[in-house]
């Protein structure tokens, strides 16, 4: 668990994300496309000009937050495939709230929506942590239930109580004074980002320093070592699952409240799914939740250029997004490929 | 009042039950072989996607929906494959890859979709699989309604689960397959060649999957469209759990799910006045609550998740 | 001629090398006991044999063909069979399921279910090895699924038995019944591989014995040649130390008690623990005797609530504790070394220091405001590894990284720096080599004689006799008998153990 050690496992991630180009190169080619306008496309949609930039950063700041979810329920030993639904209810209540409380002072009412938005996703986060902490059930297969039922329960509120009085289902624009404020004139890059990369250290001095952080890593590396030092694990699983959960609502509500200023239902094209690659790329360090986030940030924005002037699907991005956690997940499967040097556990007890 | 009693209590509805049944028993069979071996397969949402997909455009390409079938079964194999090589061979996170696994197909049917249809939503219109009226059985009162006229997918199905439920606790190899998900070193010390078991395994497991999204895309619809599994391998693995990893009891867990969601599609076309999203929500809470209620009193195969290295290959 | 013939074999696992060209044989119908301490290779010695292991380098001959085992298939189509010390049995599959896997009777594809008991019922009838086909494995003794292991072996053909440790789990009347069995199979040909660290039994059993140290073979003899005296002296390779024992007499004050403790046993089964009364005084060792499983794991859990007793109290100086969770009971004062230390008493993938602090991790020393005070952490690790001769070069390194004993010494030192009265001493000298365990009971009997009271849970009985100042039997979750050490012949001991109490 050395920085050395985390540099080489990010290295083989990067890797891991050029071999799914490649492979999405491949289809690209055989589908009749041309690659090099694919790709070209692709990278200046990221990286040509500071447009592009922006637009990379915008897309990188929800990533933040449901990677740094999915990251740190990681260290509990949870996967929490439930980001989506979290970043949906944490949106439509940053919403509300921001709507709502038009009488409070700008700042503070942008304080207590983004609390709001955090509380939403903690509440959604808490159901799968305590059917798993008390009852067993596996959280990959409840929190995605979770997200249908999120989906389905903010449309419903969208349409019924929120609704703009125009012909599409969305609330009304937040007023000036409820949204966060921009960073860079002119684009839609807010202080999300900044916002982000605050919870990323917060969340890594908790993980590193913290009695709450070491007693999470200690129920996730171990739980029956947990109870024997006087961990409750069922507690730590509930806890854990919140905090994820409360990360991931922080991703709707800043995306509401600094990129969308409105809440639009299945307005997310995935970013809490995303934020699962994004995880599996950080690994155990949650710094690298930062460069991971951007990295994603980068394709989307890439893929919506690539789909605007090559004409190819966005959702190849997708593709890539999965080959990447398959790749990470067996990383025999990339020094089978490449010969690469990884170093097997040393296997074999005696007696 | 009526109304409600009239969408619950509606004969169609078992009709439907039976029908809707199928493919998420189907891949909780999948999942109860690929989990008996040991080998956790959240992918089979994954696999069941695949094979609606590689159905239609079998079908669309040769014009005949058996072949649709056929390629339908091989394409979940295919991904079946992909899982049991990075589960079993290179040892990877069960779960991870199964999650990973269910992103790379939503994104690769969504993607080819849209490259050979140009369309964003759906795929073109197949010819899809005729329905069979059972002789005899479709003239019996009550049950003929029920049982009498279905897509011939479903009579194969249920025959398939019977099987199923034969192979795994009638057979040599069923025995060998229960062995290895228990206690893969002591399958091993008896020559039983663990790998292999769970290489077939997770693919067989795949191939039911995709049979069951062949039945989507061709036997209920008769065209694919962008994520149109929809979390029913998820609904699939909790009727497998509260099934006791026995296909016969995950049939009779899927005609839970199957029930409600007929409810659900009757609900949505009446004139009852209820909001399409919260009645649409139903299958989802409902699965949530099963699982809660299953796990508590389900024991899963001991080795389950484990990986296993044979003492030989370790130096 | 010799049934098994093994040559110059060696295996290194990683740079540790657990067996140094090592020769065996044994001849048709002999019973051969392969004799060491933890650690010495027995057990990869015969893995190599029946396939689970390659060498490195070396030869192996059956009935003098040379051969290559490189699977367990193998073994057994060359009358190779094992019965290992965790027995390969799956817990959920009947008896008759376990015995028949990959070798199953059928009948027009199907599994041939009479066929296979019939045939079950065949082997044990000839070898008197009584089991039930139908019953589940969980639900039958240990000795019973010994029998179904080698039942399993022999339905395979196993002209050659390995038996790995066999008799650790057995109350004495079922080794006597092992024994027997083995006795009959050597009759009839059988050819039996014995590994055992015993004394007792290695001169009750063998024909011959072959004794390994450190990964090399020390030498073959006849048992008749052989005395327990010899046989030590090849095991270990010198005397082994003597406990300087000088004990004080107990307090009168009681440092911790059981009250009517009860545990309930899963649904149709028996209590785990059924009114267990105990008291423990500062400055003594109260030993637990027992054989393995008969409440041993239920008690170390009550007492530090990891598990709430169904009737009972538990009382620690005078405070009922019963129904507090771990860390407060914990925190009145007990130091608690697990019996299964690599799952319960520490986490492998983190550091010697994260892992010093484990169970006091809250406490006032260790954290400000709920921030780790790294540089206190990593003082106490070192203070530990100091003090308890842990070898390691570095706190940072993961605790995965040492060795048994090493870890064992870290979880020892670090229970013992706590603040404590009560020591809750599970298998303590469990899987290590002598040296290990001796520092490690110097460490029990100096906690004692600092006024500390103890309760010693051990399943060798050697352990218990030499630590204890009152010995408490345990058999099927009842306290059968408490007396002070002296009082108990080892005799009576072994009876009580199996439930005997009316021959004392």
């Amino acid at each position: 668990m050395g920085p050395k050690q985390d540099v080489s496992k990010f290295a083989y991630s990067v890797v891991a994300i050029v071999i799914a180009l490649l492979v999405g190169a491949v289809l690209i080619a055989v589908s009749g496309y041309s690659v090099k306008d694919a790709y070209s496309n692709l990278f200046m949609g990221a990286f040509g000009g500071v447009y592009s930039l922006a637009t990379t950063i915008v897309m990188s700041t929800p990533l933040l937050f449901t990677g740094l979810s999915v990251a740190f329920a990681f260290q509990c030993g949870l996967f929490n495939v439930g980001a989506e639904g979290q970043l949906y209810v944490g949106a439509l209540t940053s919403a509300v709230v921001a709507l709502g409380l038009g009488w409070l002072p700008p700042v503070l009412r942008v304080v207590i929506a983004l609390l709001a938005g955090a509380g939403a996703g903690a509440l959604l986060g808490f159901v799968p942590g305590y059917l798993k902490a008390k009852l067993g059930a596996h959280e990959v297969i409840t929190t995605i239930m979770l997200n249908y039922v999120a989906t389905f329960l903010t449309t419903f509120l969208v349409k019924t109580y929120f609704k703009d009085p125009g012909p599409v289902d969305q609330t009304v624009l937040l007023p000036s004074g409820s949204r966060l404020p921009e960073l860079i004139r002119g684009t839609r890059v807010s202080l999300g980002i900044i916002l982000g990369i605050a919870a990323v250290a917060l969340l890594n001095h908790i993980m590193r320093r913290s009695v709450l952080g070491y007693e999470i890593r200690v129920v996730g590396e171990n739980p029956h070592a947990a109870e024997y030092g006087g961990v409750s694990v069922s507690a730590k699983t509930v806890q854990a699952m919140m905090i994820s959960g409360a990360v991931a609502g922080l991703a709707g509500s800043v995306e509401v409240m600094g990129t969308l200023y409105r809440f639009i239902p299945h307005f997310s094209p995935g970013y809490g799914f995303t934020g699962i690659a994004v995880a599996v790329i950080a690994g155990q360090n949650l710094w690298a939740v930062i460069p991971a986030a951007i990295l994603f940030g980068a394709l989307q924005s890439g893929g919506q250029t690539m789909q605007l002037f090559a004409g190819i699907p966005m959702e190849l991005m997708t593709m890539v997004q999965g080959l990447v956690i398959l790749f990470v997940a067996a990383p025999a499967l990339g020094s089978l490929l490449f010969r690469l040097k990884i170093r097997a556990k040393e296997g074999g007890g005696l007696e | 009042m009526s109304e409600f009693m009239d969408i619950v209590f509606n004969i169609n509805n078992l009709t439907a039950t039976i029908r809707m049944a199928v493919p998420i028993a189907l891949a909780a069979m999948g999942g109860a072989f690929s989990e008996r071996s040991g080998v956790v397969n959240i992918g089979l949402e994954g696999m069941m996607l695949t094979g609606a997909f590689s159905g239609v455009l079998a079908c669309q390409i040769t014009g005949s929906p058996w072949l649709g079938v056929l390629f339908a079964i091989i394409g979940g194999g295919l991904v079946g494959a992909i899982h049991a090589v990075l589960t079993v061979g290179l040892k990877a996170d069960h779960v991870v890859t199964g999650v990973g696994i269910n992103i790379l197909a939503s994104g690769t049917t969504t993607w080819l979709m849209q490259v050979i249809w140009k369309r964003k939503g759906t795929s073109d219109l197949v010819a899809g699989l005729a329905t069979w009226s059972v002789p005899g059985l479709r003239d019996v009162p009550v049950l003929g309604t029920i049982l009498g006229t279905h897509s011939p997918l479903v009579y194969i199905s249920f025959l398939l689960i019977f099987l199923g439920w034969v192979l795994m606790f009638k057979t040599p190899l069923g025995l060998r397959i229960r062995m290895t998900g228990e206690h893969p070193e002591a399958a091993d010390t008896v020559g039983i060649n663990v790998r292999a078991i769970r290489y077939f395994c997770v693919i067989l497991s795949g191939c039911l999957a995709g049979l069951g999204g062949a039945y989507l895309s061709l036997a209920q619809l008769n065209w694919f469209s962008k994520d149109m599994s929809a979390g029913r391998g998820y609904m699939a693995l909790a009727a497998c759990i509260f099934g006791g990893w026995n296909p016969l009891k995950g049939l009779g867990a899927s005609f839970l799910f199957s029930f409600t969601d007929a409810i659900q599609m009757r609900m949505q076309t009446s004139k009852l006045r209820i909001a399409t999203e919260l009645v649409q929500m139903i299958p989802y809470i409902l699965t949530i609550l099963i699982l809660a209620g299953a796990v508590v009193r389900s024991r899963p195969p001991a080795a389950l998740g484990e990986h296993y290295e044979s003492g030989q290959t370790s130096k | 001629m010799y049934a098994i013939r093994m040559e110059n074999i060696t295996k290194c696992f990683g740079s540790v090398v657990a067996n140094d060209d090592v020769s065996f044989a044994a001849s048709p119908g002999e019973i051969h006991c392969l004799l060491g301490e933890n650690g010495a290779g027995k057990s990869t010695l015969m893995r190599i044999l029946f396939g689970l292991y390659r060498a490195d380098s070396g030869s192996i001959y059956v009935n003098d063909n040379p051969v290559t085992i490189s699977g367990p298939r193998d073994a057994i189509s060359l009358g190779i069979g094992m019965v290992h010390q965790h027995f390969m049995l799956a817990e959920q599959l009947t008896v008759a399921e376990n015995i028949v896997a990959g070798c199953e009777p059928q009948r027009r594809g199907l599994l041939n279910y009479e066929q296979a008991r019939r045939d079950i019922l065949e082997v044990s009838e000839r070898y008197g090895l009584q089991v039930d086909p139908d019953a589940t494995v969980e639900d039958i003794s240990v000795g019973q699924q010994q029998r179904v292991e080698i039942i399993k072996a022999l339905m395979r053909g196993a002209e050659v038995l390995i038996l790995d440790e066999p008799t650790a789990v057995l109350t004495p009347p079922e080794v006597s019944e092992l024994f027997t069995v083995m006795r009959t199979l050597s009759e009839s040909g059988t050819t039996i591989i014995f590994i055992t660290h015993k004394l007792k039994e290695t001169m009750e059993i063998s024909n011959k014995v072959t004794v390994l140290r450190d990964g090399k073979k020390v030498g073959t003899v006849n048992t008749e040649d052989a005395t327990p005296e010899s046989l030590v002296e090849m095991m270990v390779g010198r005397s082994l130390p003597v406990h300087d024992d000088c004990r004080m007499a107990p307090k009168e004050a009681i440092a911790l008690e059981l009250k009517d403790v009860s545990v309930a046993g899963r649904k149709g089964s028996r209590a785990r623990l059924d009114g267990v009364n105990l008291d423990v005084r500062f400055g003594e060792i109260l030993g637990i005797a027992g054989v393995d499983g008969n409440g041993q794991l239920e008690l170390e859990e009550v007492v530090c609530g990891l598990r709430r007793p169904s009737k009972g109290k538990v009382i620690m100086s005078g405070q009922d504790l019963t129904g507090n969770d771990t860390r407060r009971i914990r925190d009145k004062g007990v130091a608690y070394i697990p019996s299964d230390r690599l799952r319960r008493g520490m986490v492998t993938s983190l550091s010697l220091s994260r892992n010093s602090v484990l169970g006091m991790h809250h406490h006032a020393h260790f954290n400000q405001r709920g921030v780790l005070q790294e540089d206190i952490i990593d003082e106490h690790a070192e203070e530990i590894i100091a003090k308890y001769d842990v070898r390691a070069e570095s706190v940072h390194q993961p605790m995965g990284s040492l060795s048994g004993g090493n870890q064992q010494k870290m979880v020892v030192g670090r229970e013992l720096t706590r603040p404590h009265s009560v020591v809750i001493a599970c298998q303590p000298t469990r899987g290590l080599d002598v040296g290990a365990a001796y520092y490690i009971r110097e460490q029990i009997l100096d906690s004692r004689n600092k006024g500390k009271a103890v309760l010693l849970v051990s399943a060798e009985l050697d352990e218990i006799l030499e630590l204890s100042d009152r010995i408490a039997v345990i058999y099927e979750g009842q306290i059968v008998d408490v007396r002070p050490t002296g009082q108990f012949t080892e005799r009576e001991l072994g009876l009580l153990m199996t439930g005997e109490r009316n021959g004392v």
